[in-house]
């Protein structure tokens, strides 16, 4: 009993650690998809922002510069993104998939040309990382049970970014529900010529939350590579951003439902991962591959419309082009 | 566009406009072997001596060509239809599934001019099916065929590393591959072809399949363009109500073009599995589904197009693996960066120079027209 509690506590623990990129990039798709910009692209300002961050804090050795390098790399992506499909109207998917592929490239490239490890960047010493923090009384409440080891294994010991990021959520919920941008922004999502109409710039709108998407999909990289990790690996993000997309679109473009997804998809993860070369009873053993693809599988029947209907932002991926 | 202007003529359009396009994309591809210290003007050389300065390149480089085509076919067929085909890459993994489970069955029984069409109707029908789903779900069911596309490569993704590590691997092996087919299994490479007719040209993996991207490029050039089905096919893509009202059944034709854009994509597979592998593997679509995509928008969805920009995709591949070898501080993902910037320049920023160019063109008209009235007066 007191073991499986354990264990129980330790799988919900690696479940945070796993859903934060997650969680971040759902809420920065859900600005940009909001807005009515198809963010497929999330995946790609995450590696570049993981590969910067990594590479300044590896020279550097500062952990906040190479925060601000990988969020500053996020948002660049993010301007070549808003260039592309508000500027020029071009294809959102297109874009998007350019993206993902330069990312995926270059940081292979610069990674080689500067530091000559086949990719990778070198590993990073505790100052250069976001390191666990231990929340106060942490070991001293361990004695207390259930609750004591909920708080030491569960709640104390993640790094600052976690807090973070569940912070966040709710903020962005305030953001986008009740604040005069957050109604402008849904509006411009749904019927940009509303928007236009009431005098408001559709393309100053968008390109805004099309920046605060680089600006999260920033801290996700970073999170990866400076504070999950020690350093960058080629293709780490490993469709990371495509399981957020998967998430934000299961949350029907919500944030606290998409906060649930991302919660889930990291909780089968974290299964995944406990559950590989175990035998269950009755079952037998669960091939690893088939809960890594659940969220996909999910997320198809979801949009099937066999459970529930995911219904996109009206002015989604069309672009908006002023009448004279 | 100000009033009085003149559109830009088609020769510009289908013409200049992708060659500036694909030029600004080498442009800073260049910068970015500059940034990292090398010289660009080597680079090229480089690559361009390694695609097609002597026979074993120029065969590695119409290998990869080969499946771009197929990959390129398999996103403008969609493409004509006004749909988004992203699943290339799940579609030729299941379409090589599918070639390297029928060899795996019969290459033991059957002899080889009865094993060739099985491979390609393996390789159609898997791919074909894959894509049929989310054709379906889109087109039966309403979900947007982009998102669940990019799902079903990951799921392709999923159960092929199941089957190779549970259920196909060689018996007694490490690394999760299938045993090789026999010989009666294995498309002919073209030098061996070649050899038949007494010609001796250098070894490389090009093979059969070459011959049957030409075949499809040809087939579905017919079928686009002068058939019916191709017609209601373009009819939709082009205004999806007006088709309605013409008495054509866009559901069926979401399907249709779906399953064909599937099968082009598993040829994919046949190239890979029959023609160089000759054994079911992990990753053997390295990309080329979503090469596909910069490969139909520069080619303009027309299959000429999609040829002329297969070999340079091909090029590029075949000449990037020669960089990679002969500098040392540039990696072979090069070509992935470069392949970024061609679909980013000849794709979401299409037309990004247009208004420029028409500006400009109008200014070449007006010159003209005042140096005749200047000549006449």
């Amino acid at each position: 009993m007191e073991e499986s509690f354990l264990l129980a506590v330790l799988t919900l623990d690696a479940m945070f650690r796993v859903s934060t990129p997650l969680i971040l990039c759902a809420m920065a798709g859900l600005f940009s998809e909001r807005s009515g910009i198809i963010d497929i692209s999330l995946e790609g300002k995450m590696l570049m922002s993981a590969f910067m961050s990594a590479a300044v804090a590896a020279v550097t050795g500062s952990v906040w510069l190479g925060l601000g390098a990988g969020i500053a790399a996020a948002m660049a992506m993010a301007l070549v993104h808003a260039f592309a499909c508000i500027t020029h109207n071009g294809n959102h998917v297109v874009s998007g998939v350019a993206i993902n592929i330069i990312a995926s490239g270059l940081t292979a490239v610069l990674g080689h040309a500067w530091f000559r490890r086949g990719g990778q960047t070198p590993s990073l010493l505790a100052d250069a990382r976001f390191m666990p923090i231990e929340l106060p009384f942490a070991n001293d409440v361990s004695g207390i049970p259930i609750l004591g080891t909920i708080y030491r294994e569960l709640i104390s010991g993640h790094n600052g970014l976690v807090y973070v990021t569940l912070m966040i959520v709710p903020v962005v919920w305030w953001v986008v529900f009740r604040t005069r941008f957050g109604l402008r922004l849904r509006a411009v999502g749904e019927n940009p010529q509303a928007v236009d109409t009431a005098g408001i710039s559709v393309a100053w709108l968008r390109y805004r939350a099309v920046l605060i998407c680089g600006l999260l999909t920033g801290i996700a990289g970073a999170y990866l590579a400076i504070a999950q990790n020690a350093g960058f690996v080629r293709d780490m993000t490993a469709g990371q951003g495509y399981i957020a997309l998967a998430a934000l679109i299961f949350g029907k473009w919500r944030p606290y439902q998409a906060l649930g997804a991302c919660l889930m998809f990291g909780l089968l993860d974290a299964i995944a991962i406990r559950l590989q070369g175990i035998s269950l009873p009755m079952i037998g053993e669960v091939p690893v591959q088939f809960i890594q693809a659940l969220p996909y599988v999910l997320t198809v029947v979801l949009l099937a419309g066999f459970i529930g209907k995911a219904i996109a932002p009206k002015a989604i991926g069309v672009p908006y082009v002023k009448e004279l | 566009m100000s009033e009085g202007m003149k559109p830009l003529p088609r020769w510009i359009d289908i013409g200049v406009v992708p060659m500036l396009n694909v030029a600004m994309a080498l442009v800073v591809s260049g910068l970015v072997i500059m940034a990292i210290g090398e010289d660009p003007y080597e680079a090229v050389m480089v690559m361009l001596n390694g695609a097609l300065g002597y026979q074993e390149g120029l065969g590695y480089t119409l290998y990869y060509a080969t499946n771009f085509i197929f990959t390129g076919l398999a996103v403008a067929v969609a493409f004509h239809a006004g749909l988004f085909n992203i699943g290339g890459e799940g579609q030729a993994y299941i379409g090589g599934l599918g070639v390297g489970l029928a060899m795996l069955l019969l290459d033991d029984s059957l002899p080889a001019i009865i094993l060739l069409p099985i491979a390609i109707v393996s390789a159609a029908v898997f791919g074909g099916l894959w894509a049929a789903i989310p054709a379906y779900l889109q087109a039966y069911r309403g979900s947007h065929i982009v998102i669940t596309t990019i799902m079903f490569n990951f799921i392709a993704s999923a159960i092929m590393v199941y089957l190779m590590v549970n259920v196909l691997i060689e018996p007694g092996q490490q690394s999760p591959t299938s045993r090789a087919f026999s010989p009666a299994a294995m498309l002919p490479y073209m030098h061996e072809v070649f050899d038949w007719f007494g010609v001796k040209i250098s070894r490389s993996p090009l093979n059969l399949s070459v011959v049957w991207a030409a075949l499809c490029c040809a087939a579905l050039w017919l079928f686009l363009w002068r058939t019916k089905w191709g017609y209601e096919i373009r009819a939709v893509g082009f205004n999806e109500s007006a088709a309605v009202y013409a008495g054509i059944n866009p559901k069926r034709i979401i399907m249709l073009c779906m399953i064909i854009s599937g099968a082009l994509a598993g040829f994919v597979g046949l190239n890979e599995i029959s023609g160089v592998q000759h054994r079911l593997l992990l990753n053997f679509t390295a990309g080329y589904g979503f090469a596909g995509i910069a490969v139909s928008l520069m080619g303009r969805n027309h299959p000429f197009g999609i040829v002329l920009a297969s070999l340079l995709f091909g090029l590029l591949y075949q000449g990037g693996t020669e960089l990679a070898f002969e500098i040392s501080s540039i990696t072979r993902e090069m070509v992935v960066a470069i392949q970024g910037f061609v679909i980013l320049f000849s794709g979401a920023l299409a037309y990004m120079t247009t208004p420029l160019l028409t500006r400009l063109y109008n200014r070449g008209l007006r010159l003209r027209t005042a140096a005749r009235e200047a000549e006449a007066a």
